[in-house]
């Protein structure tokens, strides 16, 4: 199964992937208002590391979409499910916000949302055909592939 | 208005071209046949005829033609020939009158031998002796034009269709073993004498259909070496082109060809590695040799006869044989004209030359 | 000194409309204009930092971003206009020499937009390069005189080395050192692919890019960084720099902090230290010198390699070309005073030089009337914006162009003419790893291959149009070209007519 993998190497830390993920899982679609009249949460996190002196170096967290994910064990409302493409979703109708979710979850990929109902997390952009973050990303650092494509990347 | 060589004149033409490779001489009236018979490719503002082997009797001596506007000037460049030049004969060349001939300037002939040995220094051959003083004449003389200048060998040209100045040079009292013809379409010019073709040096004589869009690159170039454009015409650059290199730098004609048609890089890259090598270096040497745009050639020299289209064919060109004799033209008729069963007719193509040497002659 | 009198040139004006607060300028901006504050959920953009390079601009995913020039006014002055007294500020308070990147922005008359080409109409047909073949290859480096064949027509003559280009285009000398090295890897890529060559610039050539070679061109100058044996016979042909167009007479200098650990293996040179190149090469005082130079590289490369040699466009470019041939150079590059450069003292790149079109026509001209022009290449720099421009120096005399400033704007620059302070946020000229990064070679080297590719398409265009199918036949074809808005002076230097004759 292709998942997002993030490269350091190639990441600017521009931080566009947060907003077209944003913008992804907004309700309107639309770049402005989902900033501006939503509280979404970005299912991807570019980390900011300094080191000395002013070095910085990059890179984003993601959902694994693990083989047999923790969060959707430990999900009380059954709203955390693997797909049958493997892709780990959560259906925001049934979750309820408890965050067990946030806390099994073993890389930091599930996010608390903004409205505190729901969890944000990776679900591929099953809606749009790519990833958004991929298409927005201006130096190729972030891709979709699967495990054997990404190891011989690194 | 600007006469010819103040100005550049696109023009289209007529050729034809006839050689036999025993060297059997005939009269000029089947080249006449031949280009008239295209007078639609002309508009009667030029014609000529280039004959090979019409002077037996002084065939080692230079056989100048002139034009000249004026007897002044006939008496100052007289007078300058004959500082550099032996004149053995003197006269002028016999024409008949032709209604549509008209504003004929004084035409003259010499046969010549230099006196090289007037030149100081280095020590230069009768050829390079002699062209560079018939580019000095044309340059410098103002009202006066050498326009044939080669042994044993002469062009007849002049303003009107070319069956007419072919009348008007009555080329049916002379012999020659290869002749060629051109009609002339020029797109603008007052109608200069000088500026109809065959263009020539030495024993070289070319005539051309087309409009080479190289001219400039091609002109640059062989004025490097000591020539002279003063005419502005493609012919005239192409015949320097071959003169440079054939008699100059001592390329045999085969290759000459590749360097003015020379074959395409892709072409270049599927031959041996020694093709490869020597065409490339072709190509890199003589690389503002290339003749570009539309043109097909009928040059005559005293080896015998080369027809050539451009490397992409873009102007018409016939080739056919029978017995010992070649034939070239624009259109197939004017061959079919004067040899109605040829053993072979075909349409060379781009690049690939027609070459028709007389027996015993090396490519 | 507490009080400056310098404004801000440009202004940045953020829509608050559109703005997100994404961060993405702030992140982005090496030059730290923009800055968020948490408390108003605000960015503020300070204008007197930003150079105007458009990074923040074209990153914005909302479009609210939008630089303009500052719109203070001096009061109205033909001669003291604001340009010259910023530079006095500038120069009052810093008591230094002013620096400028790039090449010379002044209005100057860019003799190739007075240029116009020819077409075909009628008396010889045009060719459509998609239907027939259309070649624009080119060879550089030295002709023999002619060609010697023997009696069976074998050829004799040994041709000296070759440079084989697909297109009459190379990219011009940028040293590692004031490029980056991902931008030397987009254009030694991108010369591989497309079949030209790249020129290493000064700087010497890193070793992950020997496997580049027969695409490189790696250049001798005046301080010798980075050359050895190895390096000389690295690339398919070695350049002497004797002067740039930008700053004739003038050395370089890559500043210490530039110099990190791969860059002063690179040059080999101690890390930090600065690389100052000097003005002359002080092994060559004269046009002998430079013969000998010429020849010890060859025998360095054992011949197997063209030499290069390239000078600015000045005054008397013409009789120096002519000695550059007779020294035994294979090729000569001539530099003209628009061409770009890192670093360059402002008064320098913006009045000593000649325009190239000039020299090149005087050049080809004068070697002609020597008789030695089809001896060398004669390959030209100094600001070659697009095709047009290509064809016509070739028409003029050329036998390939250089560029730079395109090239380098293929890679996004965006000219903001910063190169000199090493924060290019284009990841260009800087050799901060953060900003390297921001050019990935794998994805910036096709748009070098797609530009070459665009432009050999118009090429073949232009030549098609003109009943020429090949770049040979265009090459001093001065027919071609017809002046506009040229005296007779200039039209007689450059060897073409008015438009109408």
């Amino acid at each position: 199964m292709k998942k997002i993998y993030a490269f350091e190497s190639k990441c600017l830390g521009c931080g566009l992937c947060e907003v077209y993920c944003k913008t992804a899982h907004s309700k309107s679609k639309n770049i402005i208002k989902a900033h501006k009249q939503e509280d979404i949460t970005s299912a991807i996190v570019i980390e900011e590391i300094l080191q000395p002196p002013e070095a910085v170096s990059y890179f984003a967290l993601q959902c694994r979409h693990c083989a047999s994910p923790k969060c959707v064990k430990a999900c009380i409302s059954g709203a955390m499910y693997k797909d049958e493409k493997g892709i780990v979703r959560n259906d925001k109708e049934r979750c309820v916000g408890c965050l067990s979710c946030v806390l099994v979850c073993p890389f930091g990929a599930v996010k608390k949302s903004g409205d505190k109902k729901a969890v944000s997390k990776c679900d591929l952009c099953v809606d749009y055909g790519q990833p958004l973050c991929i298409e927005n990303c201006p130096n190729n650092a972030i891709k979709l592939l699967n495990e054997d494509e990404a190891e011989a990347l690194k | 208005m600007l006469k010819e060589g103040e100005l550049r004149i696109p023009s289209g033409c007529a050729i034809s071209g006839i050689i036999d490779k025993e060297s059997k001489r005939f009269c000029g009236e089947e080249i006449i046949k031949s280009i008239a018979l295209m007078h639609d490719r002309s508009n009667g503002l030029g014609g000529g005829f280039a004959a090979y082997g019409i002077y037996p009797q002084y065939k080692d001596l230079y056989a100048l033609h002139i034009f000249y506007d004026n007897l002044s000037v006939k008496m100052q460049t007289e007078d300058f020939i004959s500082k550099y030049f032996e004149i053995e004969s003197a006269g002028t060349i016999p024409t008949r009158s032709v209604p549509s001939v008209k504003n004929k300037p004084l035409i003259w002939r010499y046969f010549v031998h230099p006196k090289n040995y007037t030149v100081k220094g280095d020590i230069i051959d009768d050829d390079e002796f002699t062209s560079r003083y018939v580019i000095k004449i044309n340059k410098e003389f103002k009202g006066v034009y050498i326009f044939s200048s080669g042994k044993n060998m002469g062009t007849f040209k002049g303003v009107g269709y070319p069956e007419d100045i072919g009348e008007f040079f009555m080329l049916d009292t002379y012999e020659a073993y290869m002749w060629t013809a051109h009609g002339r379409f020029p797109t603008n010019t007052p109608g200069w004498w000088g500026g109809a073709h065959p263009f020539t040096m030495l024993n070289w004589s070319v005539i051309h259909n087309g409009e080479i869009s190289s001219y400039d690159a091609n002109r640059r170039f062989v004025e490097m070496y000591g020539y002279k454009c003063t005419l502005q015409t493609d012919t005239e650059v192409i015949t320097y082109l071959f003169d440079l290199l054939v008699r100059k730098h001592n390329i045999p004609i085969e290759k000459a060809i590749k360097v003015v048609a020379a074959p395409f890089w892709d072409d270049i890259e599927r031959e041996s590695k020694e093709l490869q090598n020597e065409l490339k270096s072709i190509r890199s040497v003589y690389a503002s040799a290339l003749i570009n745009g539309p043109f097909s050639i009928i040059l005559g020299y005293e080896k015998g006869m080369i027809a050539l289209n451009d490397r992409i064919k873009l102007r018409s060109l016939v080739a056919a044989e029978k017995g010992n004799r070649t034939y070239v033209a624009s259109e197939e008729s004017a061959i079919r004209i004067i040899c109605d069963s040829p053993d072979r007719v075909w349409s060379p193509k781009g690049g690939e030359p027609v070459i028709a040497l007389l027996e015993g002659e090396q490519k | 000194m507490s009080l400056d009198f310098n404004s801000p040139a440009f202004e940045v004006i953020r829509n608050e409309k559109k703005c997100i607060q994404c961060k993405v300028c702030v992140r982005q901006c090496s030059n730290k204009v923009h800055s968020y504050d948490d408390e108003d959920n605000v960015i503020y953009s300070d204008d007197i930092k930003c150079v105007n390079c458009h990074r923040c601009v074209v990153l914005c995913p909302t479009r609210a971003l939008v630089i303009k020039k500052y719109p203070l006014e001096f009061r109205e002055n033909a001669n003291w206009t604001g340009a010259v007294l910023d530079e006095i500020y500038k120069q009052s308070q810093t008591g230094g020499v002013l620096l400028s990147s790039m090449g010379n922005p002044k209005s100057f008359p860019i003799y190739w937009d007075k240029m116009l080409l020819n077409a075909s109409q009628v008396t010889n047909p045009s060719i459509d390069p998609l239907r027939e073949p259309m070649e624009t290859k080119v060879m550089i480096g030295r002709k023999p005189e002619k060609l010697e064949f023997d009696a069976k027509g074998k050829l004799l003559t040994k041709m000296p080395p070759q440079v084989e280009l697909s297109v009459p285009i190379m990219f011009s000398a940028m040293s590692y050192g004031s490029i980056s090295r991902n931008a030397h890897e987009s254009l030694a890529k991108a010369a591989t692919e497309l079949g030209i060559c790249y020129n290493t610039g000064e700087g010497g050539l890193n070793r992950d890019f020997y496997k580049y070679g027969k695409n490189t061109i790696v250049q001798v100058a005046s301080g010798r960084f980075g050359v050895h044996k190895e390096y000389l016979n690295a690339g398919a042909a070695i350049e002497i720099k004797i002067g740039q167009g930008a700053k004739p007479g003038i050395g370089g200098h890559l500043p210490g902090r530039k110099v990190g650990e791969d860059v002063s293996a690179t040059r080999m040179i101690p890390v930090g230290s600065d690389a100052i190149s000097p003005a002359p090469h002080h092994d060559i005082y004269s046009i002998e010198d430079l013969r000998q130079l010429i020849f010890s590289l060859k025998e360095a490369t054992n011949y197997g390699k063209p030499v290069f040699v390239k000078i600015a466009a000045v005054h008397n470019s013409a009789a120096i070309a002519s000695g550059i041939v007779r020294a035994g150079a294979d090729a000569i590059v001539i530099d003209g005073f628009r061409g770009g450069t890192g670093a360059a003292p402002t008064r320098v790149r913006d009045n000593v030089g000649i325009p190239i079109e000039l020299a090149l026509a005087a050049i080809d001209q004068r070697l002609r009337e020597e008789e030695i022009r089809n001896e060398v290449s004669l390959i030209i720099a100094g600001s070659i914006r697009n095709s047009a421009d290509v064809v016509k120096a070739v028409a003029l005399g050329a036998d390939a162009v250089y560029i730079g400033s395109a090239a380098v704007a293929a890679l996004g620059c965006h000219l903001c003419r910063s190169c000199s302070t090493g924060k290019c946020n284009w990841g260009i000229a800087t050799q901060e790893p953060e900003l390297v990064k921001r050019l990935n070679p794998d994805i910036m080297y096709k748009r070098l291959v797609n530009l070459i590719s665009a432009w050999n398409h118009e090429i073949q265009e232009l030549l098609g149009g003109m009943g020429i199918n090949a770049i040979d036949s265009l090459r001093g074809n001065r027919l071609m070209l017809r002046g506009i808005d040229l005296n007779e002076k200039e039209l007689e230097i450059l060897g073409i007519k008015y438009a109408g004759e």
